[in-house]
């Protein structure tokens, strides 16, 4: 290798802004940058909804008496479920197997006279479409909460002492409304740096490999850590300008609180771009072919950061076999960090670990890529 | 021109498996992705810890004490001793759930009134936080309806709950059908809208051109390679489902057939149509992730499209995973056979339609 020093500001520059020029004359880039964040969280933001806002049940009554009467109506009067009637059973089973309803409620002939005896008790039937798990526990659960309610107010009308002997007063914390949004939009944050952090990164420095400039660049005076310098920082800007962007929204547009430090978020958010960037100039230099280094990148970067870090799906529900590969994804710390950070603000032990974490795999990823472009340059 | 045809397809399913670099990059993923997802991938909540605060020690708390501590959702329970561990426990995600009982927990219910129970969860994962709610609510009303009926009271109303097509909610069962769909759409449509932009950076789309073979030849021999590895994917996922995860698989397999030929279709549509408006590897690939990303997360497989805003129902309509999805859930749970598989069979069918021709037009644009 020629150059004394490991770095010369001037050459550094110089290919900072070649790099820079390049990213700035593909279209693609400014899309990457500015439009798929924007668009991408629109999507997190307002796709991945999971309170359940608008359930559609179908009811069919076969007790025309008033008892029956004001249990549908006060389905019906659920700001949450969408109630529709029908008349047969066979059309509801219809709708449901056509996914038209997430499920239904049946009230049998006998309902308001089984009410009216003693002793007896008086079956509110509720089927669920069990093809959609998670919907379905929402259905059970709605239709649960209208009959205790109906209960309470049916006995309060007749005069009954009517409470529960345990009443659950149910809080929550950080959140105090549930909504899914205020965990899906900062772990977003996560995927859409990710994306641009090893996907982009991945292609570009494929793309120099096949073309053969990589060979070219090599062969000048410019140093390994010129180059990967090089290729890191002006991509590490655009992975910075895309987090602040996506900040902006989540906090504006969403309106998901953020009660952390903003210094700690630059602090994370640089850690995790240093491991993708990292993981795409490893793939990259790996395969040195664009086909393949995007296939891979998608398939190292972005499912498992999508998949197993905790993004949607709860890593502690996992089986320890799974829960241990989560480990090992850098995206798993950025999203818990981002979550604390996002609507808890400090809590010391969450993010310690997390900081531990980010820094190895920035380093392990980082370190690796450097090494390879060494064995290449030899 | 069938000789040609057979050779250009026999071309690119070459160029598709010669390399095994590329022949690895079809399969492996696959197969890690069949290992790890449908373990991954689950929003049931398992494993979950339960903090408890028992300000009030007395024989009725206690009695909720274990039950909570049976429970089979919740493994772990932690007591704490004050409100500042329980804080604590929560804010470090130590548990989900805090319970707290007040002190004159247990003297309320001798007197017979009604006790209140304090259940705090951790809203930072506000899916999770609900679930474990209903568990502990339904712990806590199995109590209360089992002290009604010990003092004699009757219990005029009960629901009873049953769930169709997936009798205990075995997340996978929804998992698998919709892995089905997801795995294969990667493949495919990197390899449709990739090869195109390749050949043109390599130039070789020029010479493809030149020959004699026309434009919609060599869509045609593109779509093909596309068809035959997103068929085979899925195939091995389906299996994988019926055979290795057990999901039930209750309708008709050649609908399933049918269908996968349909979805392989659109989405060779949608690469084709990426591909006829890229000039490189690189924008074809990040066109191919514009459109993959949101066509999973719209696809009703990680929330319901019915939760959506009316303008990304629109974006779902349009999405042929939705519709997949949908279809390969029915037959796998629901009996589904053509008639019911219909109405999302058309929506795949009309959009293949669109992208294809779109493709065409300008494929037909260039060459002109």
């Amino acid at each position: 290798m020629s150059g004394h020093r490991p770095v010369s500001w001037r050459r550094l520059r110089a290919l900072c802004l070649k790099e820079s020029l390049q990213i700035v004359r593909d279209p693609s880039s400014a899309l990457i940058a500015f439009v798929l964040p924007v668009v991408l969280l629109m999507i997190f933001g307002y796709g991945i909804n999971l309170d359940a806002s608008r359930l559609h049940i179908g009811v069919l009554s076969e007790d025309p008496g008033p008892e029956a009467t004001r249990f549908v109506a006060a389905l019906a009067a659920s700001p949450v479920l969408e109630t529709h009637p029908a008349a047969v059973r066979s059309a509801l089973d219809h709708a449901l197997a056509a996914g038209d309803i997430r499920g239904y409620v049946v009230l049998q002939s006998d309902f308001g006279a089984r009410l009216a005896r003693p002793g007896a008790t008086a079956p509110v039937q509720v089927i669920t479409d069990g093809s959609e798990p998670n919907t379905a526990s929402f259905v059970a659960a709605y239709v649960q909460g209208v009959w205790s309610t109906w209960l309470a107010e049916r006995a309060a009308d007749r005069g009954e002492a009517f409470a529960p002997p345990v009443e659950v007063i149910a809080r929550s914390w950080f959140n105090p409304a549930a909504l899914s949004r205020n965990f899906i939009v900062p772990g977003s944050i996560a995927l859409i740096m990710t994306i641009i952090g090893a996907l982009l990164t991945s292609l570009v420095i494929a793309r120099e490999w096949e073309r053969g400039t990589m060979e070219a660049l090599l062969s000048t005076a410019v140093t390994r850590s010129e180059l990967l310098l090089s290729k890191v920082l002006p991509y590490y800007a655009l992975g910075m300008i895309s987090m602040l962007l996506c900040l902006a929204m989540a906090v504006w547009q969403f309106g998901v609180p953020f009660r952390g430090s903003f210094v700690l978020l630059l602090v994370y958010a640089t850690l995790f771009l240093g491991s993708s960037l990292g993981l795409g100039l490893l793939l990259s230099t790996v395969l040195r072919n664009q086909f393949n280094a995007a296939q891979a990148a998608l398939n190292a970067a972005f499912l498992p950061a999508t998949m197993l870090s905790g993004f949607v799906f709860e890593i502690s529900s996992m089986p320890a076999p799974v829960r241990a590969v989560t480990y090992l994804i850098p995206a798993r710390y950025f999203i818990a960090s981002l979550q604390t950070l996002f609507q808890a603000g400090f809590v010391g032990r969450i993010l310690l670990d997390d900081f531990l974490f980010l820094t190895a795999s920035a380093a392990l990823f980082l370190g690796l890529s450097a090494l390879k472009t060494r064995r290449r340059l030899d | 021109m069938f000789g040609r045809l057979f050779t250009l397809i026999q071309k690119e399913l070459l160029l598709a498996f010669r390399d095994p670099q590329s022949r690895r990059l079809l399969i492996l993923p696959v197969l890690l992705q069949l290992l790890l997802f449908p373990f991954a991938a689950t929003l049931e909540v398992r494993n979950a810890t339960l903090a408890i605060l028992d300000n009030d020690g007395g024989a009725q708390a206690q009695e909720l004490v274990k039950r909570f501590a049976a429970a089979r959702a919740f493994p772990t329970v932690h007591l704490v001793t004050d409100q500042a561990a329980l804080r604590r426990t929560i804010d470090e995600q130590r548990a989900l759930v805090g319970v707290e009982f007040p002190g004159d927990f247990s003297r309320r219910l001798q007197q017979g009134a009604s006790a209140p129970l304090l259940v705090i969860v951790d809203g930072r994962r506000s899916n999770s936080a609900q679930i474990a709610l209903g568990y502990v609510q339904s712990i806590v009303e199995d109590y209360s309806d089992e002290r009604v009926q010990a003092a004699g009271g009757a219990v005029p109303s009960r629901v009873v709950l049953r769930n169709r097509y997936n009798p205990n909610l075995e997340y996978r069962w929804f998992l698998l059908p919709s892995l089905v769909a997801i795995i294969t759409t990667i493949g495919s449509l990197v390899v449709t809208a990739l090869s195109i932009a390749r050949e043109r950076e390599q130039g070789t789309f020029e010479q493809l051109l030149v020959s004699p073979l026309t434009p919609a030849l060599i869509m045609f021999g593109k779509t093909v390679p596309a068809l035959l590895i997103a068929f085979g994917q899925a195939l091995i996922i389906a299996l994988a489902a019926i055979f290795i995860y057990r999901v039930p698989f209750t309708g008709s397999l050649p609908t399933l057939g049918v269908c996968m030929i349909l979805y392989a279709l659109s989405l060779a549509g949608f690469g084709l149509f990426i591909s006829s408006i890229c000039t490189t590897q690189q924008q074809a690939f990040l066109g191919v992730f514009t459109f993959m990303v949101p066509a999973i997360m719209l696809s009703g497989f990680v929330a319901p499209v019915e939760n959506m805003p009316p303008f990304f129902r629109g974006i779902a309509w349009v999405d042929p995973l939705s519709h997949f999805i949908v279809i390969l859930k029915g037959v796998f749970l629901k009996s589904y056979g053509l008639a019911l598989a219909w109405p999302n069979m058309w929506p795949l069918l009309l959009t293949t339609g669109v992208t294809a021709s779109l493709a065409y037009w300008m494929f037909r644009r260039q060459v002109a």
